[in-house]
């Protein structure tokens, strides 16, 4: 029998927990404890030191060790600033969404802790603006973390201050991307900064600022309660942990699922997933770390979803969305979606994505009515190369993904719907 | 006036901030929801309770895709037609609510009640067909339950119930 559940889960209690986001069923079940031990026996650095031990990389996409990060801070500049990263946008991605809905005590007590393991008095959630009921809940769950003397001013009697503010944000998938995020925090338009300086040394109103997103922080209370060694048996060596997954499309049984790093894509789909939605339509291609991410085949089933994994596959395990794409799917109307989605998204300070995401737009879109000319394949690939490695941030490249695995993979295809 | 009549709301968001520019976003929600849209007096407005340049603020809604400067109906419905949804349901749910409405995408019904939108990814892929009216979810809405769901905003305004298009007091 495959394992299909995990006996024990790290960020999704909720699944074995029935009203973890009742504060009452929460402390019942040890929560807020390991913040108390934390803040009233731990030192900060002991607490940066066990997570870098532990080996939790950044559930947000990048994969960036999450005590590395912690550790670039500078210890005697003040205040600093622990930003959340709930603005969950990229296409494909659900899993926060969950985590904020249904356990967000977890989510606030690692906020605790890991405010207190950086040494910042304020943390803000920055919230998609669409989540507009988790940030209400939120707001909620804070005020009654804050009765019970958990949030506020000398918390767990440590000696120790954190506020908890909720920001939403409106409606920009570019503020999550770090240094945009700051920017619309401080009420501006979320455009990336130039990196040096980063967040660490110069965020927030120019203080040392580390931003992590809510499944890094949902792990913090785990890890710190039984300790690095315990989170390293699950995963795998480079890839500790778990990471809550989200799979859509055509598959059987989609939602979030906590996986043990490492487990194969075949494994993920068929057994956890429930395979295809349709038996006798088979798989045609998935796109596996969210939009951003190259598309891979059924030849690829067998690979591992870790970071690792997933780079050498010429791909990314990204923030840990799984599409799944059947023969009914047009590979033309996909890549059109995804290219419109970055279009829509760009927030046009650089040219090459504010152009390039308008232009792969105008090609896939005549293609799909059936307008397209006999060079448009060399086109779109051209106009990727001239994105690709040539953007201010990220956002560019992620969409030239869709164009290039497109190219790869579907080139007859899409032939064939040009002629 | 805004500030006069949200004066405990708007102190509570500055109190939460070392800059007042910070405060723009909530205070936005705020004023969208008091006139319906932000226009440019409203936009002003804003402007002056946070002291910043009219032209910072003009720029920042026109950033934001949650902010609307052009008038909205009673409930916005954005319905996601991004990868996966437009292959799980979302086309079929955008042409039903066209044909009810007697709409386009984009526009609002003549009664001002419904503005429809297709909108990209809002994290519920799992459930599509997915749609929020003013940033409530609603899931799997498949066209059957559409008129079920229409009905229910309508009695909503009806019953002057509390109505957010910034989606301030959202239950779901």
């Amino acid at each position: 029998m495959p394992k299909t559940q995990l006996q024990e889960h790290i960020v999704l209690r909720n699944r074995e927990i029935a009203n973890i986001a009742d504060i009452a069923v929460y402390t019942q079940h040890g929560g807020y404890e390991t913040a108390r031990k934390a803040l009233t026996t731990m030192s900060a650095q002991a607490i940066v030191d066990e997570v870098k031990k532990s080996g939790l990389r950044g559930r947000g996409g990048a994969g960036f060790p999450t005590g590395v990060k912690w550790g670039f801070v500078p210890r005697e500049i003040f205040p600093k600033y622990l930003i959340v990263n709930a603005d969950e946008s990229e296409p494909g991605t659900f899993n926060n969404h969950e985590i904020i809905d249904h356990n967000p005590h977890q989510l606030i007590e690692g906020i605790i802790i890991s405010a207190f393991a950086i040494g910042a008095n304020t943390a803000y959630i920055y919230i998609r603006g669409e989540f507009a009921y988790g940030a209400r809940l939120l707001e909620q769950k804070i005020a009654e973390a804050r009765a019970k003397g958990f949030v506020g001013k000398n918390v767990f009697e440590s000696g120790f201050d954190i506020e908890i503010y909720v920001h939403r944000g409106a409606g920009a998938y570019i503020c999550g991307e770090e240094t945009a995020l700051l920017e619309s925090l401080e009420g501006k338009i979320g455009q990336p900064r130039l990196k040096p300086p980063f967040p660490a040394v110069a965020g927030l109103y120019a203080k040392p600022t580390v931003v992590n997103n809510v499944e890094t922080l949902t792990n913090v209370p785990r890890i710190i309660e039984k300790g690095a060694d315990w989170y390293r048996t699950f995963g795998t060596e480079r890839s500790p942990g778990t990471k809550a997954v989200s799979i859509s499309g055509h598959v059987k049984n989609p939602g979030n699922y906590e996986i043990p790093l490492g487990i194969t894509m075949r494994e993920f789909i068929y057994d956890w997933a429930g395979g295809m939605r349709d038996p006798n339509v088979p798989l045609k291609f998935i796109i596996p770390g969210g939009a951003s991410s190259s598309w891979l085949t059924p030849e690829h089933l067998d690979t591992p979803l870790t970071w690792d994994d997933m780079a050498a596959a010429g791909t990314m395990l990204g923030s840990g969305a799984v599409v799944v794409l059947d023969e009914s799917v047009s590979v033309v109307k996909a890549a059109l979606r995804v290219d419109e989605f970055f279009k829509h998204e760009s927030c046009g300070k650089c040219a090459p994505c504010r152009e390039g995401t308008h232009f792969l737009v105008k090609v896939w879109e005549r293609i799909d009515e059936g307008h397209g000319r006999p060079d448009d394949i060399e086109l779109l690939s051209d106009v990727g190369r001239q994105m690709l490695g040539k953007c201010f941030c990220p956002l560019g490249d992620s969409a030239v993904s869709a164009v290039n695995s497109a190219v790869k993979f579907f080139r007859d295809e899409i032939a064939a719907q040009i002629k | 006036m805004l500030y006069e009549k949200y004066r405990d709301e708007i102190d509570a968001i500055l109190a939460r901030y070392p800059s007042k520019r910070s405060a723009l976003l909530p205070v936005l929600y705020i004023a969208q929801d008091a006139y319906g849209r932000l226009d440019d007096a409203s936009i002003r407005e804003v402007a002056e309770i946070l002291d910043l340049p009219y032209t910072d603020v003009f720029e920042v809604v026109g950033f934001y895709t949650l902010f609307y400067n052009e008038d909205v109906g009673k409930f916005v419905l954005d319905v996601c037609d991004d990868v996966p949804c437009c292959f799980c349901g979302a086309e079929e749910l955008v042409a039903d609510l066209e044909q009810r409405l007697k709409v386009k995408a984009g526009y609002t019904t003549d009664d001002k009640m419904f503005t429809l939108r297709r909108v990209k990814c809002i994290a519920a892929c799992d459930q599509a067909p997915v749609l929020q009216a003013n940033l409530e979810f609603h899931y799997k809405v498949t066209p059957d339950k559409v008129p079920a769901l229409l009905e229910d905003l309508r009695r909503k305004v009806e019953s002057g119930a509390q109505i957010s298009i910034s989606g301030r007091f959202a239950e779901h």
